[in-house]
């Protein structure tokens, strides 16, 4: 409608420039298209997320197993209260975002200070969050093994409750040694090798005649599958690899491909709030030597805070389907 | 200038406190998980993953229509930010999750195992 009636009211300009037919400056304009095309780059990576969950749907970790951690409550099964909190804390700098904005229309310098710098704040405990979470996931808690096969067994007790590597896994007298590149024949390392040996969980897994074996598999009532001590013992003779905690290529917590996209998605994500940090410290240090106030014009603020408000939007659905679904 | 410079704190309260509200539900729902929701499902989803997304969803409403103004702008503006990301989001999903799921059901019902 509107750009229609600027075409026809002023003929001579509307190849000339300055009009705006979308009543949104240039920088907000392009803001705005910028958020497009990054909302459709974190929905590829979520879409591809979905396709490898859907192609696993039988064996997929369930994410209150996953994220069970709190700060200061130890061995407490805590799933998802720290993860709404980070949320909490992400909307909460949205909030203090879009005040800055409210208050730099109304030309108050002081208040966009004010909430420009709580903003900020509110980023970087979200990023740390996000870093001590990465922390608790790389680190793992109980431990499991991988199969020849590349499938995973984890150890319950009788009650079904996980039990950890630590608590029964025997000590055999063997010595390995990490193989380090001073002592590679060729280009040859390895990391870090894990606390037990597979022949020692085994010895251990014997000695402790309680213990059962739990497999990835998601049974009808939506548990995974837990196998009689006979099919324990068998299953665990396929054993190849102790695994402990995640990285790229192993994954104590289930399928592989769930700690790839944890650590993409939600390191691209961590990565776009730092960003976002970054420009709002430089616009709040323009806010605070006056650059806005002489422009008469605190627009600026209105285009970080769009971005600002992008993030914590792309957190609501990584939250959804990363800790949720 | 095409906004009226009025103070919308209001406003912007009462969405944080939606918003707020809106999260812990879920988290209350993903905590109890209630197998009227959990063990019936519709269009193979569980209903309780439909309330999420469903949930989800309107936070996201509100943060673009609230946060970013996007109750503000024209229409022209909003329906070029919106429709292109709703239809790109629906047609990369429909196209992804289906493909998925066909390789899931050629890993249980033929010969194939596991496929790195």
């Amino acid at each position: 409608m509107e750009a229609t009636v600027t075409t026809a009211n002023s003929e001579e300009k509307t190849w000339g420039g300055g009009n705006e037919p979308m009543k949104a400056s240039y920088g907000k304009l392009m803001m705005w298209f910028f958020i497009v095309s990054d909302a459709l780059t974190f929905s590829g990576f979520l879409a591809a997320y979905g396709f490898s969950r859907f192609k696993f749907i039988e064996t997929w970790p369930l994410a209150d197993e996953v994220f069970t951690h709190f700060p200061f409550m130890h061995g407490v099964s805590a799933p998802m209260y720290y993860v709404a909190l980070m949320t909490f804390i992400l909307i909460f700098s949205s909030v203090t975002m879009v005040l800055a904005v409210d208050a730099g229309h109304q030309m108050k310098k002081d208040k966009v200070v004010i909430y420009m710098f709580l903003t900020i704040i509110g980023g970087m405990i979200f990023v740390g969050s996000q870093a001590w979470e990465w922390k608790n996931f790389i680190k793992g808690e109980y431990g499991a093994i991988e199969t020849k096969g590349g499938s995973l067994l984890q150890f319950v007790d009788k009650e079904g409750h996980r039990v950890a590597l630590a608590d029964f896994a025997a000590t055999l007298p063997e010595e390995r040694e990490q193989l380090t590149r001073s002592k590679g024949k060729w280009f040859m390392s390895e990391s870090s090798l894990p606390s037990y040996s597979v022949a020692e969980v085994q010895a251990g897994f014997k000695a402790h005649p309680d213990l059962l074996i739990r497999t990835e598999v998601i049974t009808k009532e939506k548990h995974k599958t837990i196998l009689s001590r006979k099919d324990s013992e068998l299953r665990l003779t396929q054993a190849s690899l102790v695994v402990e905690g995640a990285n790229l290529t192993h994954n104590e917590y289930g399928s592989k491909l769930f700690a790839d996209f944890f650590f993409f998605i939600t390191g691209f994500h961590g990565f776009h709030v730092f960003s976002g940090i970054i420009i709002n410290i430089i616009i709040f240090f323009n806010v605070l030597v006056g650059t806005y106030e002489k422009r008469r014009s605190y627009e600026m603020v209105e285009k970080v805070g769009l971005y600002w408000h992008f993030v914590d939007l792309v957190w609501v659905f990584v939250f959804t389907f990363f800790y949720l679904v | 200038m095409s906004h009226e410079h009025v103070s919308n704190t209001k406003r912007i309260w009462t969405v944080f406190g939606l918003l707020s509200v809106i999260t812990i539900v879920e988290v209350i729902f993903g905590i109890i998980k209630p197998d009227v929701l959990h063990m019936n499902s519709f269009m193979a989803m569980s209903l309780l993953n439909w309330l999420f997304i469903i949930l989800t969803l309107v936070k996201a409403y509100f943060i673009v229509w609230a946060f970013m103004h996007m109750e503000g702008e024209k229409s022209t503006l909003k329906n070029a930010v919106v429709l292109p990301v709703i239809f790109l989001v629906l047609y990369l999903l429909f196209i992804l999750l289906t493909e998925g799921n066909y390789i899931y059901e050629v890993f249980k019902n033929s010969t194939i195992k596991w496929n790195f």
